[in-house]
């Protein structure tokens, strides 16, 4: 058996970003685990740009963000295998993974960062009434054969569901010469950002038909055609509306789901908004020593993001290891269903933390306010406030010592709600 | 020349197939799809039938309980997974009570051992998430659960080992019989065969009428299923029935031996022998008629759904009979599945009967590896392999933990995965929650460096179901 102080699961940008961050808080024994062919994970597939604006005020392509890291990963010499899955871990941290060189072994350590991602709901678990034939693919699948193959698999193309990927596929289907007929949400409103609606769907006239949904696929051994339908304020399919649109290929994008599958038995609490770890202002779960960031924990919409949140995990698991432990508080925090999740889910520290948080539909002009018992303690007011859309509010080093109710709750105060 | 030609390469065909194999005999298998076992065995619930069910006297009752007695041993020796979990009939009402203790003395008079009838507290304790409403069942604890197209796909394989052969994609349209000889054909290939046995499912009525034979009709009854997350597997632990009516036993919750809930199937007679679509209708129903049997069922946690076809003869009963060395093995629908090991050993005595010499074979070996071997080794014995053949540690399917060395393995174990959803059935790479997101551009690439092909020619299930149709602009180098 290896000992390791510090092990990272996945190597994507979560791994990287806290692996790098760690290692500059003073642990230097780290391993990161890597499924994967390479570093980088999903972003080696997102070749279009738009990544780092945040970071690096440069708009870098998916490959270019994850090389900045890798770049550092090799300058720090911070260890790593590739094309090696994880199979199990155990509460007390003990860490079995396989690989062709290896074969089956188990590392020791003292802290683990859980960086696995998140995977897309597949078609499956849609249930979409109809055949089953070749043509139906996560919007992600497609990126793979497109973008790192170079294969199309179809020229006439829907989309169901206003994901991210989904709409970023929308433009690189077109632009490989497919036709895309439509996308379908069947929220009244885009589940992606607001900028890919523009620069994907808009840019290339590609119509988003909201408030819309596929009720039955066509077609034996090929896809030839999808009906869809509008739905009602309850999402159910009102079928008087419903339209033919013939096509050989139907993309779904239509949600992502953390892939926790290696963790959910080893005694970690989880969210059930959010599908990820419940974690504190440092991403540790609920299991001392195991931390969670990126895709993982909760989905992010910018890989910006992602990186802040890992570096915060890879910091917290270096001082885990270095026994530097603030005052023990717990303070959970609580959220009224406007407001969805946040992320962290409660404060074991008194230290200064941006929370991040999504809500539960559009609002216009609302205000957002954490209260501790009958007191605001801090507001921010937002012009609008989209599903799709990460937000954050600080809380200061103080507001969080002087909270006396034993508990925080994040609110929504909405003036205008369309 | 072969000795037998048998038409359809389902669980029944494959059976068949084995059991002639232990013989010296000539076996051609011949199949219209692009693999094996893409009928009603697939689409199937996978339960092994005590014999409750089927009328006294009847060849369904004969053969289901002595296919039931011989499952385990003949799983055992396929490698093909088979679990003991017992089955449940539960019961509503004074009615469906009756109804039970009909199904009791039905299932002594058939010969099913350890019958019992359940109270409410007894069925309360040994299944917990049963309804509130159940008032008592019948328990068969000799009800079991199989992989049907493992079971199929491992007969197959086993009798292929042992000489039989099989020809895909062959689409029979006619059969002549010429001087005591068959000459079978499709489009482009025939051959010629002394004896005939047809299991060709729902097309078998088609497949009699070839060979002037209109004495039945077959039916085709879908089925449609809900294949629920491996989390959700140990809701029940028995598979849980309904008590029967005239359409058959009903919408059932099981685990299967992979690890999932499966809930169906549903039963609607139709037309169409190839519209296996699931519909808006048939998939509400299982969710209503599940949740009214068995509480706590997560059916968000749904991952995929399908439809099958059973084929419901116009006899209601087994239709197995010969005419001119021609054999009809046609209405296997329900308990089909249970019943083949039993159909096989029934249809090699008819054979028998007319004349076919049944020697036995030296050398045959009635064993195959398991398809999930290497799951199923130590870990030194896994490393040993990883050391040998490093592919066994390269995992390519991370729901279900399938590893390349374990598809290349089905790419070239008979009857040899060809296809995507060849690779699917054969090792669950795709089977999982994510249903081949993430892998399947990998089983792409795998399949096409085994076959010596290019990626473009690989397919989900033969014919024109190609993955991908072109290069991108500027791609596709390799």
């Amino acid at each position: 058996m290896k000992n390791v102080d510090l092990v990272i699961i996945g190597g994507g940008p979560a791994g990287m970003s806290a692996a790098i961050s760690a290692f500059s808080s003073g642990v230097s024994d780290i391993l990161i685990l890597e499924r994967g062919g390479e570093l980088g994970g999903i972003l080696g597939q997102c070749i279009h740009n738009g990544f780092g604006l945040h970071k690096f005020k440069e708009e870098l392509t998916g490959p270019e963000y994850a090389w900045r890291y890798e770049e550092q990963i090799e300058m720090l010499k911070i260890p790593y295998m590739l094309n090696t899955m994880v199979t199990g871990i155990t509460k007390d941290k003990k860490i079995t993974a396989v690989n062709s060189a290896e074969g089956i072994f188990e590392i020791q350590t003292k802290a683990i960062i859980l960086a696995m991602g998140c995977r897309e709901r597949s078609k499956g678990a849609l249930n979409i009434p109809g055949s089953r034939p070749v043509g139906v693919y996560s919007a992600g699948t497609v990126q793979k054969y497109v973008n790192l193959k170079g294969y199309l698999p179809g020229r006439e193309v829907v989309i169901l569901g206003s994901g991210d990927i989904g709409l970023i596929m929308a433009r690189r289907m077109t632009l490989e010469g497919a036709k895309v007929r439509a996308v379908c949400e069947i929220m009244p409103y885009s589940s992606g950002l607001a900028r890919n609606v523009q620069q994907c769907l808009n840019d290339f006239g590609i119509p988003l038909k909201l408030s819309h949904t596929v009720v039955e696929i066509h077609g034996k051994s090929r896809l030839t055609g999808v009906t869809i339908a509008k739905v009602d304020e309850n999402l159910k399919p009102v079928m008087d509306t419903k339209e033919y649109i013939p096509c050989d290929t139907l993309l779904l994008s239509v949600g992502l789901i953390p892939e926790n599958d290696l963790s959910k038995d080893i005694g970690i609490e989880f969210d059930s908004v959010t599908g990820g770890p419940v974690v504190d202002q440092n991403r540790q779960t609920t299991v001392s020593g195991i931390f969670a960031c990126g895709n993982v924990l909760h989905v992010h919409d910018l890989v910006d993001y992602v990186s802040d949140e890992a570096e915060i995990a890879g910091r917290a698991a270096a001082g885990y290891i270095n026994q530097k432990a603030g005052t023990a508080i717990n303070i959970p925090i609580k959220t009224d269903g406007k407001i969805r999740y946040t992320v962290p889910q409660r404060f074991t520290e008194c230290n200064k933390t941006v929370l991040y948080f999504r809500t539960a539909g559009v609002y216009n002009n609302a205000v957002v306010n954490v209260r501790d018992g009958d007191k605001i303690i801090c507001s921010k007011k937002k012009r609008k406030l989209l599903p799709a859309e990460m937000e954050t509010i600080t809380l200061t080093e103080e507001m969080i010592c002087s909270v006396n109710s034993g508990c925080l709750s994040v609110e929504l105060e909405v003036a205008e709600n369309d | 020349m072969y000795d037998v030609a048998i038409i359809g390469a389902g669980v029944v065909g494959g059976q068949i197939a084995r059991e002639l194999s232990r013989y010296k005999l000539s076996v051609c298998i011949l199949e219209k799809e692009a693999d094996v076992a893409t009928g009603a065995t697939r689409a199937n619930s996978g339960i092994v039938h005590a014999g409750f069910d089927a009328k006294e006297g009847t060849l369904k009752a004969r053969l289901n309980v002595q296919g039931s007695k011989m499952m385990k041993e003949v799983c055992g020796d396929l490698g093909v997974p088979y679990i003991n979990n017992g089955s449940l009939v539960i019961g509503f009402g004074d009615k469906d009570m009756e109804q039970i203790k009909a199904l009791y003395n039905r299932g002594i008079v058939n010969g099913v051992e350890k019958l019992e009838i359940l109270s409410k507290s007894q069925l309360e304790r040994i299944e917990p998430n049963i309804s509130k409403n159940a008032i008592g069942a019948l328990f068969a604890p000799t009800g079991a659960i199989v992989s049907p197209y493992e079971l199929a796909i491992a007969s197959i394989g086993n009798a292929m080992d042992n000489g039989a052969e099989l020809k895909l994609n062959f689409k029979v349209n006619s059969i002549k019989f010429k001087g005591e000889v068959y000459h079978i054909s499709s489009d482009n290939e025939s051959v010629c065969a002394r004896y005939v046995v047809n299991a060709a499912g729902v097309h078998s009525d088609y497949i009699a009428g070839l060979a002037g034979d209109n004495s039945f009709k077959i039916t085709p009854r879908k089925g449609e299923y809900m294949l629920l997350d491996k989390v959700c597997g140990h809701i029940v632990s028995h598979t849980i029935f309904r008590t029967p009516s005239e359409k058959g036993k009903g919408i059932l919750v099981s685990p299967t031996v992979d690890g999932n809930l499966i809930l169906g199937p549903t039963s609607v007679d139709i037309d169409d022998k190839e519209d296996n679509s699931t519909t808006a209708e048939g998939l509400d129903r299982i969710r209503r008629e599940v949740c009214e049997n068995v509480e706590n069922i997560p059916l968000s946690k749904v991952i995929t759904s399908f439809c099958g076809l059973r084929a419901t003869g116009s006899t209601g009963d087994f239709i197995i009979d010969i005419k001119n060395r021609f054999v009809n093995v046609a209405g296997i629908e329900s308990p089909g599945l249970t019943a083949a090991p039993a159909i096989a050993k029934y249809v090699a005595q008819i054979l028998k009967n007319n004349s076919l010499e049944l020697q036995e074979k030296e050398g045959f070996n009635p064993k195959r590896r398991p398809m999930h071997y290497f799951s199923m080794l130590t870990t030194e014995e896994k490393n040993k392999l990883i050391k040998e053949n490093p592919s066994y540690g390269k995992i390519v399917c991370r729901c279900e933990m399938v590893s390349e060395g374990e598809i290349i393995d089905a790419i070239r174990t008979n009857p040899k995965a060809a296809t995507v959803d060849g690779v699917k059935f054969r090792t669950r790479s795709g089977a999982g929650r994510c249903q081949g997101g993430f892998c399947s551009p990998s089983v792409v690439e795998i399949l096409a460096r085994e076959l010596k092909t290019s990626v473009l020619d690989i397919t989900k299930s033969g014919g024109n179901t190609n993955i991908l149709i072109c290069k991108t602009k500027g791609g596709g180098l390799n």
